[in-house]
């Protein structure tokens, strides 16, 4: 199957990329664009690890085809930290403890920078309710929790930056 | 062994296909038709894509309608609400038409898979899946939901009874697609009840159970419904069952007796997920408890 020019934005920026249709967008992100930060776990949907965010929804690049991108908004864990400053989860997560070996690490932020933006006060079941949906075999996800939490409140009071 | 044919053991990705985006309903309804068997519509993708990455299909031609907009409506009608089939999941969960007019399809709705499932995952590929357990179809099933399907120059609405054949298997024809699901309203004052079990939160219902309850003046079943997932190769509601409520006073003592009625009324079969037996178990257990939520949320005791 002959190879064609995908375009697609990522990162507010736009890339023309030649790839096969049947390239998924994680592999795009990260052999074509050479993002690295997403992570390929499972590659069917169900360890959470490839999270992006697509018009500012969280979606998982490893059930998206490039090709599908081409009027969409990509967005990935490389630009959640502004001009060298952690972004509230991320500090929140280095501060708790909420990550060991970092690989599930990126599918989470993502998910959750949607997910406060949506939800700027959540419970502790409803944190644990959208968790779920990302496998991390190192902590026991109770630090993830309460980095979320403490995100949640800084988002709260000094804004989503 | 040689590595080029085996490689999908390695690495999950998909075979190759020509990818199609048509812009309108026509134009995705043609190379559906064009292709016959040859071509999968691609909806959310967080069913298909899995089973591609893994090469369990195959489709020689992917037409994908995530551009085609007017599969994407929620339109109420005097005595129901109907979803175009690419209405996501939590557009589902977030509609305020919805949580006012049939509530126990948004609250359902939060059950799916997970918040980056539900973002991308379409009521009309979950429809047309028709996987047994899932909640679609088990929704479907239990209000005999109006499936509204098309091809080119032509459309045909089914029942939900109608259009659930087995696992996996619908009334759709190759080159056919769903396009809507026409739920009727619950009355006002009418509760509901969904329940499910599963061992991992996210994961798809061993047993599900969902039910609906509208009383009479005097407090007394006017209208059951009753239905169960994961029981059989689809939904199986208890139509006889849940009739033959009419007229009594719901509480503990008569879904007691209505869960062991359901438990006898089916045949489930055992697999690696769950034997025969904890099916049954589990939808007695699963019943009684949706009955019990249904009653709580009818109007009287709301």
């Amino acid at each position: 199957m002959s190879k064609s020019l995908l375009r697609l934005r990522v990162n507010g920026e736009t890339h023309e990329v030649l790839a096969e249709p049947r390239k998924l967008l994680s592999d795009v992100l990260r052999e074509d664009l050479h993002l690295t930060g997403t992570h390929v776990g499972c590659e069917h949907g169900v360890c959470g690890a490839c999270t992006v965010l697509v018009d500012g929804r969280p979606a998982r690049s490893c059930l998206i085809f490039a090709v599908q991108m081409a009027r969409h908004e990509v967005t990935t864990i490389e630009v959640v930290a502004q001009s060298g400053r952690l972004a509230h989860l991320q500090q929140a997560l280095h501060e708790t403890h909420g990550l060991q070996c970092g690989f599930c690490t990126p599918g989470i932020i993502m998910t959750f920078e949607a997910y406060l933006a949506d939800n700027p006060a959540p419970s502790e079941a409803q944190i644990r309710e959208v968790l779920s949906g990302n496998l991390c075999r190192c902590t026991g996800y109770q630090n993830i929790v309460r980095a979320v939490l403490a995100a949640a409140a800084r988002r709260r009071a000094e804004g989503p930056a | 062994m040689r590595w080029g044919e085996h490689a999908y053991l390695l690495a999950m990705k998909p075979a190759p296909f020509t990818y199609h985006a048509p812009a309108s309903l026509d134009e995705a309804l043609g190379l559906l038709a064009a292709h016959g068997e040859e071509a999968r519509p691609l909806a959310g993708g967080q069913s298909l894509v899995p089973m591609m990455n893994m090469r369990i299909a195959r489709p020689e031609h992917l037409v994908d309608l995530n551009g085609v907009a007017e599969l994407s409506f929620l339109r109420e009608e005097a005595d129901a609400v109907v979803v175009g089939a690419l209405v996501r999941h939590a557009e589902i969960e977030r509609s305020a038409l919805l949580r006012r007019v049939a509530a126990l399809l948004p609250c359902v709705a939060e059950t799916i898979g997970h918040y980056a499932i539900r973002t991308r995952g379409t009521i009309g590929g979950s429809l047309a899946l028709a996987d047994p357990a899932a909640q679609w179809p088990l929704l479907a099933m239990l209000l005999d939901a109006q499936l509204t399907s098309a091809r080119p120059g032509g459309t045909r609405t089914l029942a939900a009874r109608d259009f659930f054949i087995d696992i996996f298997t619908t009334a759709l024809e190759p080159g056919e697609l769903l396009v809507s699901a026409s739920f009727p309203r619950l009355a006002p004052d009418e509760g509901w009840g969904y329940r499910r079990f599963a061992r991992r939160h996210g994961d798809f219902a061993i047993v599900a159970a969902a039910a609906t309850l509208a009383l009479d003046g005097a407090g007394r079943i006017e209208r059951l419904r009753l239905a169960l997932g994961g029981v059989g190769g689809t939904p199986v509601v208890l139509d006889a069952l849940a009739s033959a409520q009419q007229g009594r006073l719901p509480g503990p003592d008569i879904w007691e007796e209505v869960a062991g009625s359901a438990a006898r009324a089916i045949d489930p079969s055992g697999d690696i997920h769950a034997s025969a037996a904890l099916r049954r178990e589990l939808a007695a257990v699963l019943t009684r408890s949706a009955l019990g939520d249904a009653l709580a949320r009818t109007g009287a005791h709301r």
